[in-house]
């Protein structure tokens, strides 16, 4: 919910704060940061389940966005593949937003990010029948953490078999 | 449960009396005005008959606290110590010896008496302007002995309206959602209490889901939003009878609820394919109507007291910013033009400002604005506070703030806050549990 203006300084600040750090103490925690974001979005593993092999279970999405990165669209038509080869599967996409934001915005926003996966796997042949958007706003977190990483985990979406 | 209980006889004993003690209510008070509480005097034997009932040593000792309790929190008086008044309650409350309540710089004095009568509290007080030594108000009033606490809630907003000149708030209640557990599975309940934090009660299990309760400005309806089954809806509670359902019939998200101020319709967001727009649902005839039809995310929508306007949250400009419209949809206006973010529109019962809550370089405010937009003035800022409401006077904001985890996660809460129209008075409301999402009830009474 912040500018991503605002929020790439701050992500900058974070940075340059770890890099800094990172020369004194250890360096390996400094490019863990620095390779799971980019711009504000999450890029990292961490929180990621699989609904097959090489089928990642969510995506995520930069600070107010509900753009799909490079990133999203592949994981999408990963999923989208295997939705067709697994054509009795129906799923709920669980639409999020991070903590910064209220809450009633918040839960439109969720429904925004949820409804661009589903767009983007109705592209890819799957039926609108198969699918449901349930938004949660800020309410589940995965990351309880107040820092802008544990923000970008939070903001996704995340397909969820629903039978 | 409210408005039915009390069998409340209010009797006012005619006075002809002229106010020499006036307090500025729309300025910062950094000078509260000293009032004196005097214990509510009692006799032995209905003292025995209220301790009986209401397994409380003193009734009337309990009931001037109450008193003294909400003259203090509301900022604008100072309630002196008892250990200083030098007249018994009971005498005090025949004829003040004005002289000695002026020794102790007392401007007001309350005093009174209460008597068990028929199964039922009757409860007499006056209010005395000391520096001038007369009366400036006199009542009595009558009710079942279990709506003690209700009794000291009406005394302090007597009292506040005959020093004020404006209505109180005190006989109110809050309704709020009670949180408990991790910041990544939190349990959630409704929970609904007295307006200072006594006689909280839950009205859900935490099965499911519970946000943003609202009152119904005129009865004992609340409009909120369950998951329950998974599908999140806005429901329609009646906590008199604990019968709920749900309103309209939407293929998808209904959030963020309110009433009109006639209490006839529920105005709502639902959300499709993406965007949320603006509904409105008659509760008579059942009758859904579109108010908003825009591709961007229109939510929190809040009716001006007339009814004639709607303000909500938008962001068709590409980030969330405060528009007004008239309640048909037209004349859409865009009225926040600040540094930052806006949401949570709310119209004040007074109809002059719409509190919001603002985001801008990463903290949080409250604040208001006057409905053109002009005039913004942050009340208080924070690392996360949002969802003001207002007191029925327009005087008072209650929110909720939230902390900052540490680096492991930890230290997550969530509270109550209330503070003065006029930045001032900013307090913790005191809950059982974290909590958020307050809403602030009409008066009860009156």
């Amino acid at each position: 919910m912040i500018l991503s203006k605002i929020f790439k300084n701050i992500l900058i600040v974070l940075t340059a704060s770890l890099v800094l750090s990172a020369c004194a103490t250890k360096k390996e925690i400094a490019t863990d940061i620095e390779g799971s974001m980019q711009g504000d979005v999450y890029t990292g593993t961490d929180t990621v389940e699989y609904l097959a092999e090489g089928v990642p279970d969510r995506v995520f999405f930069a600070t107010n966005e509900s753009i799909l990165t490079t990133a999203s669209r592949e994981t999408l038509r990963a999923q989208a593949a295997w939705m067709r080869k697994n054509s009795s599967i129906n799923v709920v996409l669980e639409g999020h937003a991070d903590e910064r934001g209220t809450r009633e915005y918040n839960l439109a926003l969720g429904e925004r990010r949820a409804n661009a996966a589903k767009d983007y796997l109705m592209t890819y042949g799957i039926s609108s029948d198969r699918i449901t958007v349930l938004s949660y706003g800020k309410e589940r977190p995965v990351d309880s953490g107040s820092n802008p990483l544990s923000w970008s985990k939070n903001r996704r979406s995340v397909t969820v078999k629903a039978n | 449960m409210i408005r039915k209980i009390i069998t409340l006889f209010l009797i006012i004993i005619p006075i002809n009396s002229y106010a020499l003690i006036e307090i500025d209510i729309t300025r910062g008070n950094l000078d509260p005005l000293p009032v004196a509480v005097s214990p509510l005097s009692i006799d032995e034997k209905s003292r025995k008959s209220f301790e009986k009932a209401l397994e409380k040593k003193n009734i009337g000792e309990e009931i001037s606290s109450i008193v003294e309790n909400n003259l203090r929190t509301s900022g604008l008086f100072n309630p002196l110590s008892k250990e200083a008044f030098l007249q018994a309650p009971d005498i005090a409350n025949l004829k003040p010896r004005f002289e000695d309540w002026n020794l102790i710089k007392a401007q007001a004095l309350i005093t009174g008496k209460v008597n068990y009568v028929d199964d039922k509290l009757r409860v007499e007080f006056r209010l005395w302007d000391v520096l001038a030594a007369k009366e400036m108000m006199a009542l009595a009033f009558t009710t079942v002995p279990s709506n003690w606490r209700r009794v000291g809630h009406i005394i302090s907003d007597k009292v506040y309206e005959r020093l004020t000149g404006e209505k109180g708030y005190f006989d109110t209640r809050i309704i709020y959602v009670a949180e408990e557990g991790l910041k990544t599975q939190r349990i959630k309940k409704l929970a609904i209490m007295d307006q200072d934090g006594f006689n909280n009660k839950f009205l859900t299990l935490g099965n499911e889901l519970v946000l943003t309760p609202r009152f119904n400005p005129t009865s004992q309806m609340v409009t909120y939003l369950s998951y329950f089954k998974n599908m999140p809806r806005v429901y329609l509670l009646d906590i008199e009878t604990g019968t709920q359902e749900v309103v309209g019939d939407f293929p998808g998200m209904t959030f963020a609820p309110r009433f009109s101020p006639d209490g006839k319709k529920i105005i709502m967001s639902f959300a499709k394919d993406g965007k949320s727009d603006i509904y409105t649902m008659d509760l008579v005839n059942r009758i859904v109507e579109r108010i908003t039809n825009h591709p961007s995310i229109d939510t929190s929508p809040s009716y001006s007291p007339d009814g004639k306007y709607i303000t909500f949250n938008s962001d068709r400009s590409g980030y969330q910013q405060i528009y007004i419209m008239k309640s048909d949809g037209s004349d859409v206006k865009r009225i926040s033009f600040g540094n930052g973010l806006y949401g949570t529109p709310v119209w004040s019962p007074r109809g002059d400002l719409i509190a919001f809550t603002k985001l801008h370089k990463g903290k949080f405010y409250i604040g208001v604005m006057r409905t053109d937009g002009k005039g913004e003035r942050l009340l208080t800022e924070n690392y996360y506070q949002e969802a003001p409401s207002w007191s029925p006077n327009g005087r008072v904001l209650i929110f909720y703030r939230e902390t900052k985890t540490n680096d492991k996660g930890e230290g997550f809460t969530a509270k109550l806050w209330s503070i003065d129209l006029t930045g001032y008075n900013e307090r913790q409301i005191k809950t059982p549990t974290d909590a958020s999402d307050p809403s602030w009830s009409s008066l009860l009474s009156n």
